[in-house]
């Protein structure tokens, strides 16, 4: 009888059923679509910052340079003779190969690595040197130098682009080559830098690697450079002296990825850049997602000023369309599913309190015959739970349409993260030589300056650095917006709740009928 | 079956207080037909919902085959409604989305018989009233003297012990009006009913037993010639 009553009822109002059903299917299909899309907008934020990241790699520490350490790390290449105060000769050649620390990078402890591992809710942290190589080779021109001494340096270091630069007042006789190097945690080589690459040629480190001179190049690195497997590299020491390094393997980083040019053992790298014990980077696994930020929050009162980065601040990051379109997805999507929504469901509440109105007189007989409230309640509820459930199977097909426009007619997203163009560049702008009065190269004082100091002598030498600030890392993300069972089971869950809220209302209404009124109506 | 002392029904109405019934004494014994007849207004229609258990007495005693019916709980008057009291109304109350058969099986839904039995019996109540071939047809489909016998039959197929019929021919041509108060003067003799019918049709009146008339919403009952 129940089936049979709630059948034939929605059929007697079958305009008003579908009317309600479809403000339902509206609301839900909106719902499934805004929810999806946001969904989508999170996986490709996810799949950028995965290829930004690493892939066991849910935190990492940095340390920002303090003021005084500022400049401090490339400087000009010829310090051994600057040191000494004697200008070079003109004519006389030079080939420096220095590997310095990242001047965005403070140094930290090996001990942080050690320390780090050791807390709570962490399932492993590696440490990380990234450095800077940088070759300056030619011959001293004859040029007469009108500036001051003491400035001497390059200032900054020139940022991570790699690339050979000619500056034109001083190019003529030097070619300056920086390249990135990456000291990696063998022992530890799901976290960190090498985490997310491939290796298209060659082979990986392995333990046996950890203190011997080989090295992995990135592939487009490789390519730049025309060297392959086999091959050997030179990479500088703090002293400019060169070592020839074995490339045994060519690693490919995801698209979005900043990888380093060269990747080479850990302990080789400290040992090359006088900074043993030290790293720069510190990787950080987490035992499961939900301790990432209270791991992040301990690890910042542990190591103090240090700059703990995880997804979420990655995420904050982001630029392009891709952050729109979360914004989008988030605020303007969430806030018009949830107002289509709360409007379906308020007009299938009054539809359904005017439709009990109207039966007034049929509730009250079935009273009069004995019906409990309760069985009249449940009839009307029933109804709209039906209306609910098809609203819902409705809107759960439009859900999955919305989706798949939204996929299909969407243009690809960009992510721009962290552009940092000019942060490489802590000293300012890239003079170096000439402070007020010196004599660039015959100054005393020439141990690396403290970040291009001069304010300009008569012979700037315009830095070959200028340009090779890093550019920042733009990716392209096909937007797909993936409905997911649990979203459907919400959906539906939601379709139902609007037809118990729209019963509940006419249930109410029924409930409170006296049954005279079936009389009254007649008396 | 019934006896009412100094039974009142007093609806607010605005500011005001309407008395509808003001004292009614009145017994009804078992297997009695009374008619209530009185001008619109007088409380015809409000002393039947007390006797149905649709309403509720003021103040005064409603006892119904021993039961006080003022003191019993929602729950227990909605039962005694399903299981002791048969309802007529002039407007047919069926449920128009329902057949024939639907409509009189809701009588039984709420006495919990199975659907095979429901069925069986609504069949029979039909078959027995003359609409054996009508059991399909929706109210809509179905003249007004039809959609009274279904409602005759709604009415009867629980076996109550009381029926009360709300102006049952007040919508009925003579022909039909007539056709169905005998069918009720039958159903009333074959099952031993209590009767009570409120009509203003005097036709119908002079067929029961004893006739009560409302006034001021008091009852004067006399006894049939």
């Amino acid at each position: 009888m129940f089936f049979t009553y709630l059948w034939r009822e929605l059929r007697r109002r079958m305009r008003q059923a579908i009317f309600i059903a479809v403000g339902l299917a509206l609301g839900i299909g909106l719902v499934i679509t805004v929810t999806a899309a946001s969904a989508g907008v999170k996986n490709a934020q996810a799949s950028v910052l995965h290829s930004l990241y690493g892939v066991g790699t849910d935190i990492t520490v940095t340390k920002a340079p303090t003021a005084s350490s500022t400049g401090s790390g490339f400087g000009f290449g010829f310090r051994q003779a600057i040191g000494t105060g004697t200008r070079p000769k003109a004519g006389s050649k030079i080939d420096d190969n220095t590997l310095t620390s990242d001047v965005t990078l403070s140094a930290l402890g090996s001990s942080d690595v050690t320390n780090i591992g050791k807390m709570s809710d962490v399932a492993a942290a590696a440490g990380g040197l990234t450095l800077t190589d940088r070759t300056v080779s030619g011959t001293v021109p004859a040029i007469n130098f009108n500036g001051g001494g003491g400035g001497g340096g390059f200032g900054g270091s020139g940022g991570s682009s790699s690339g050979t630069h000619n500056p034109s007042s001083f190019g003529a006789n030097f070619n300056i080559n920086s390249f990135v190097v990456n000291g990696v945690d063998i022992a530890n080589g799901e976290l960190g830098p090498l985490s997310t690459g491939k290796i298209s040629s060659g082979r990986t480190f392995t333990t046996a690697d950890a203190s011997s001179d080989v090295a992995l190049v990135d592939s487009s690195w490789a390519t730049t450079n025309k060297l392959k497997v086999g091959d050997t590299i030179a990479v500088g020491n703090s002293k400019a002296a060169a070592t020839n390094f074995k490339i045994v393997g060519i690693v490919t980083e995801p698209a979005g990825a900043t990888p380093a040019d060269v990747y080479i053992p850990l302990g080789v790298a400290q040992t090359l850049a006088n900074m043993k014990n030290d790293v720069n980077t510190i990787y950080v696994a987490a035992t499961n997602g939900q301790d990432i930020s209270s791991v992040a929050s301990t690890i910042s009162k542990t190591v103090p000023g240090s700059t703990v980065t995880d997804q979420n601040t990655l995420a904050s990051q982001l630029t392009g369309s891709i952050s729109s379109a979360s914004s989008l997805a988030n605020d303007l999507g969430k806030w018009l599913a949830i107002a289509v929504l709360v409007a379906a469901f308020l007009l299938a509440s009054l539809l359904t309190i005017s439709a009990v109105s109207r039966r007034i007189r049929e509730f009250g007989t079935l009273k009069a015959l004995g019906w409990k409230s309760r069985r009249i309640v449940g009839q009307v509820m029933g109804e709209s739970i039906a209306i609910g459930i098809v609203g819902g199977a409705v809107g759960v097909g439009l859900g999955f349409l919305g989706a798949s426009l939204v996929g299909k007619f969407t243009t690809p997203l960009t992510a721009t993260l962290g552009s940092n163009t000019g942060s490489a560049t802590p000293g300012g702008s890239r003079f170096f030589g000439g402070g007020t009065g010196g004599s660039g190269f015959a100054g005393t004082g020439g141990t690396g300056g403290t970040g291009g100091g001069g304010t300009g002598g008569t012979n700037p030498f315009r830095g070959g650095f200028a340009d090779a600030t890093r550019a920042a890392d733009t990716v392209a993300v096909h937007l797909t917006a993936p409905v997911t069972i649990s979203v459907v089971v919400i959906a539906v869950g939601l379709a139902i709740l609007g037809g118990l809220i729209a019963g509940g209302f006419g249930g109410w209404r029924a409930a409170r009928l006296r049954p005279a009124d079936a009389l009254s109506k007649v008396a | 079956m019934y006896k009412l002392t100094g039974v009142t029904k007093d609806y607010p109405k605005g500011r005001q207080t309407v008395h509808a019934l003001r004292g009614v004494d009145l017994d009804i014994a078992d297997g009695e037909w009374l008619a209530i007849q009185g001008p619109t207004g007088h409380g015809k229609s409000t002393l039947l919902q007390i006797l149905g258990g649709l309403d509720r007495a003021t103040s005064g005693s409603v006892d119904f085959g021993g039961r006080e019916m003022t003191r019993l709980r929602e729950t227990q008057m909605t039962k005694l409604r399903a299981s002791s009291v048969g309802f007529i109304f002039q407007t047919f109350n069926l449920i128009p989305t329902l057949s024939a058969q639907e409509n009189v099986e809701t009588a039984l839904v709420p006495l919990g018989v199975s659907d095979r039995s429901r069925r069986a019996r609504a069949v029979e109540a039909l078959s027995s009233l003359g609409l054996g071939d009508r059991l399909r047809h929706l109210p809509g489909e179905l003249s007004g003297g039809q959609q009274q016998r279904v409602a005759i039959a709604r009415a009867l197929v629980k076996e109550p012990q009381v029926l009360l019929a709300d102006e049952p021919t007040g919508n009925l041509d003579e022909d039909t009006r007539d056709e169905i108060i005998s069918l009720l003067e039958k159903l009333w003799q074959d099952n031993g009913l209590t009767m009570v019918i409120v009509t203003h049709d005097s036709t119908v009146a002079r067929r029961a037993q004893r006739l009560g008339t409302m006034r001021n919403g008091k009852i004067t009952v006399k006894q049939k010639v």
